[in-house]
């Protein structure tokens, strides 16, 4: 079998060669035998997604694309950290720097380019680095830990980025540039110098119109000496002048290059057999060093190996957009005024919005966008499109249309280019949806979430989805009814209502009753019925542990390690001196790697090891704060009046009255509480589920509010006077959201699904509240803590141990 | 191949799971409904999440970080992802319930 494979060589381990063999082996998986030689020490990994582990929030972890698994999975033989030195194009083989000789049938050359760094004297330094690897990150993120000032010299895509980078590390930064204003291959003087203000707004510095002349200092960088005579000081300077594609192995094997290595439509060098793809590649005198052509050439050139027909590679319009946080600048195509240009321009100081269009013969050529990027896609399909736009260049500029009024999504859907992600979560674009519903057949949202995963994870973007089955599937598109998961296709009332009817009483019996699609259901309806059994049910209904979550199941929340968090309540963020000495004594002996402040005022343990926790839960003698499930989480709290001199009412108080009263209650999803002791509303009572706001003579009580990805302020439900009216509308709202919300639903999209009014009516009569208030006593009354009963079960503590030395038999 | 005695049945709850270290290699061993029991290498091809905390539904298992499906069978990845882990022999002894591990 594998003896018929041929043999495909690729140099180069980075994104567009890796990208062009998983194309390939999506097309052809059997073909070849691959081997791949990279110059670097890690796998293929996002280049792009530097600046974002530069800037903080990305680890490098995250940016690997393909693990080292992948890489098995197909058979690939990875050499890394082998660099090719010599290619035998007669004999077909390649030799690397350790020694190792590799034949080929097909070789493809995917060597990126290399920073260009300027021949300046002093240019060898230690502190001067370029910006182009994980090794250099690494560098900045060293030389920040020791070092104030860094010089970026380029104010172009990458400089910048650089720059805001060593600004989130805490360096103070100057970017020196050559010429007048900043980014000037892709921006035009008007969105420039908008851009350089927003920087320096940022703490940024600049030194425009400055000629590098010198890097000064002894064996480290200590400064920059300029053309004019000027000096700045560095302790760091960062080239970032441009790329120049990396050709060395190509020219010296005797392959044609000129600034790339050349290449025709189908990626094909001079050289039988020998291909060229990405940065080092030169098609039609042109060297990408973009990330979207090359996807494009490893597109054709997969298509090209695998025998598959293709019209090849016709090179491609290229947009930009900076990656740096708080600023929005795209451009695209032909973005300057030309002869035979016309443009239109939109200015907005005010907003920090700027937009240009750039016409010829009728077509849009170029367009930039500052402030407001959000045409960015649509108006760079145009671009690519080359459609004529007579009549509607102004309706392009200001966004305004009688037809985009009337159905705005289909619009802008359909000029979206195809490589445009849909789904952020998941990676899925939206050609890969159409192709989904034009070849796959896919004819509901459902099926177009089995078959790619889009909306498959927050759903956010369903409505996206919805938009694109109506443009491609038409008439053909079906509203498939939705069940709570893919197991059933009732929906939540339909199926609480039933279990209320038939008086079900477990998971499997709803599921055998309702039948369920799948016997055992899955991660999604489990929990859910889960909860609304123990809801309707609360002295009957014997809780299934194993359809909690993980989180709910180990009392404990799980870390990307495996590892887990301890968290103990701390009544309204009230401790004492003792308690905490406990807390510490515990940290130490378990050897808690991390010990943390939560944002709901108490102490996270993190990274313990599951065997330890209900070792750590004896020790701690303390309750669970329940930091990991759909619950009653935290009661926030400010001083109140028991010190503060604004304070109106005692929050503390307050606080920790409430949150004796519910923890440990299950809810159909996390729930907050917080109470502040005057209106100026310290512990942030108003994005939370249920907030209390004291003022002069009673307390404002607050709901459905949210700080998460979508913050939602809370809705005012109503003022009252004593402490038991709070305790009593407290009750009766938490137990109206738990019969009536879907699991998994936070208050906030609770309220906003059926509204404010309907919550207020259901609870504006005394009777119904005490009712209500009874109800939740109840069940509240029938809760124990989970941490003292795992601890007191050796039946439930077993779980928690690993199985000891196997003996082998 | 080593054959082990790694315990008894009833050390698992059905549809619960436990782990064990052989060398190196870190086993999930899951207790399905049926009554059989499974084993797999204990880390998900996605992001490396351990698979015995998660959810065991019919005879698969849901990874707790991402919720990939993967068949305790063939240990196959299943649709939309795409992978695969390492499965062992697990056998039960019916008289005694006493657990064996082939690795």
């Amino acid at each position: 079998m594998t003896a018929l494979r041929k043999q495909l060589v690729l140099v180069g381990n980075g994104m567009a060669g890796v990208r062009a063999l998983e194309h390939l082996l999506k097309l052809a998986p059997e073909a070849y035998e691959i081997t791949i030689f990279g110059a670097e020490p890690y796998p293929n990994y996002n280049r792009i997604m530097l600046s974002s582990v530069l800037a903080g929030g990305t680890s490098l972890d995250e940016i690997v694309i393909n693990d080292l698994e992948w890489y098995r999975s197909f058979n690939i033989k990875l050499y890394t950290g082998h660099t090719v030195t010599a290619i035998d194009t007669k004999e077909r083989k390649v030799h690397t720097d350790k020694g190792i000789t590799a034949h080929y049938d097909e070789l493809i050359l995917a060597t990126g380019s290399n920073p260009f760094m300027l021949p300046l004297p002093g240019a060898e330094k230690e502190g001067v680095i370029a910006f182009r690897d994980i090794k250099d990150t690494q560098i900045m993120q060293e030389v920040s830990q020791k070092y104030s000032k860094a010089v970026v010299i380029g104010g172009g895509l990458l400089g910048l980025e650089a720059a805001r980078g060593l600004l989130h590390l805490g360096m103070e930064v100057s970017v020196v540039h050559i010429h007048d204003y900043i980014m000037e291959r892709q921006l035009d003087e008007a969105a420039a110098v908008m851009l350089r203000k927003e920087l320096e707004a940022q703490g940024m510095k600049f030194l425009l119109k400055k000629q590098s002349e010198a890097i000064l200092g002894k064996k480290r960088v200590k400064g920059l000496l300029f053309a004019d005579g000027e000096t700045a000081e560095a302790d760091l300077i960062v080239m970032a002048v441009g790329i120049k594609p990396n050709v060395e192995l190509a020219r010296t094997s005797g392959i044609a290059v000129n600034r790339g290595i050349l290449v025709n439509d189908y990626m094909e060098t001079n050289l039988p057999g020998i291909y060229a793809v990405g940065e080092c590649a030169e098609h039609r005198g042109i060297a990408y060093g973009l990330v979207a052509p090359l996807y494009e050439q490893g597109a054709v050139l997969a298509k090209r190996l695998a025998g598959v027909p293709t019209e090849g590679y016709a090179g491609s319009v290229t947009s930009t957009k900076l990656k740096v946080s708080g600023v929005d600048v795209f451009s695209a195509g032909q973005f300057t005024e030309m002869d035979g240009t016309k443009s239109l321009r939109y200015q907005d100081e005010t907003e920090g919005v700027y937009k240009k269009l750039v016409i010829r013969d009728e077509k849009l050529v170029g367009a930039v966008l500052f402030g407001d990027t959000s045409d960015g896609a649509e108006l760079f399909s145009l671009i690519k499109k080359g459609e004529n736009i007579k009549g509607r260049e102004k309706e392009l500029l200001l966004g305004i249309s009688p037809d985009a009024l009337a159905s705005p999504k289909g619009n802008r859907l359909e000029g979206m280019p195809d490589d445009e992600i849909i789904c952020g979560c998941n990676g899925v674009t939206k050609g890969t949806i159409a192709e989904a519903i034009t070849s796959g057949g896919c004819t509901s949202v459902g099926q177009i979430k089995a078959c790619t995963k889009a909306s498959a994870s927050c759903g956010g973007c369903k409505p996206l989805v919805e938009g694109l089955l109506q443009l491609y599937a038409g008439e053909a598109a079906v509203t498939v009814k939705e069940g709570i998961c893919g197991c059933t296709t009732l929906g939540r009332d339909e199926i609480v209502a039933e279990i209320k009817r038939m008086k079900l009483m477990t998971v499997k019996e709803v599921m055998n009753v309702l039948n369920w699609s799948h016997e055992e259901g899955c991660a999604k309806c489990r929990p859910s019925l889960n909860y609304y059994l123990g809801m309707l049910w609360p002295a009957e209904y014997v809780d299934e542990n194993e359809s909690r979550f993980t989180n709910e199941r180990y009392h404990a929340n799980i870390q990307k390690d495996g590892t887990y968090s301890v968290v103990p309540r701390i009544y309204g963020g009230v401790t004492s001196p003792a308690e905490l000495i406990k807390i510490a004594e515990v940290a130490v002996k378990f050897d808690v790697p991390l010990v943390k402040f939560t944002g709901g005022q108490r102490l996270d343990l993190l990274g313990v090891k599951k065997e330890d926790l209900p070792k750590m839960w004896e020790e701690l003698d303390m309750p669970s704060g329940h930091a990991y499930g759909k619950t009653l989480r935290t009661v926030k709290t400010c001083v109140g009046s028991t010190y503060c001199r604004f304070g109106t009412q005692d929050a503390i108080g307050m606080g920790i009255r409430l949150e004796q009263a519910f923890e440990r209650l299950n809810a159909p999803g996390k729930v907050k509480l917080a109470v502040s002791g005057c209106p100026r509303n310290c512990a942030e009572a108003t994005i939370k589920d249920f907030g209390v706001v004291a003022i002069d003579g009673g307390w404002e009580l607050h709901i459905g509010g949210n700080g998460g990805i979508n913050v939602r302020a809370t809705d005012l439900l109503c003022v009252v006077k004593t402490d038991d009216e709070v305790m009593e509308w407290a009750s009766a709202f938490l137990q109206y959201y738990r019969e009536n919300a879907g699991w998994n639903e936070r208050t906030a999209q609770w309220v906003e699904r059926v509204g404010l009014d309907s919550i207020k009516q259901a609870l504006e009569s005394r009777e119904e509240r005490l009712a209500l208030q009874e109800r939740i006593r109840h069940t509240l009354s029938l809760t124990t803590d989970p941490w003292k009963q795992i601890v007191n079960t050796p039946e439930l503590r077993k779980n928690f141990e690993p199985i000891l030395s196997p003996e082998t038999v | 191949m080593t054959k082990m005695l790694i315990g008894n049945v009833k050390d698992i709850d059905i549809k619960g799971s436990r782990k064990l270290r052989v060398g190196q290699t870190e086993i999930a061993l899951f207790r399905l409904s049926s009554g059989e029991v499974r084993a797999v290498e204990n880390r998900c091809p996605h992001k490396g999440g351990a698979l015995s905390e998660g959810m065991v539904c019919g005879s698969s298992i849901h990874c707790p970080l991402h919720d990939w499906r993967i068949d305790l069978h063939s240990g196959t990845v299943l649709a939309p992802d795409t992978g695969h882990v390492t499965t062992y022999e697990v056998e039960v002894d019916p008289a005694t319930g006493s657990l064996y591990l082939t690795i």
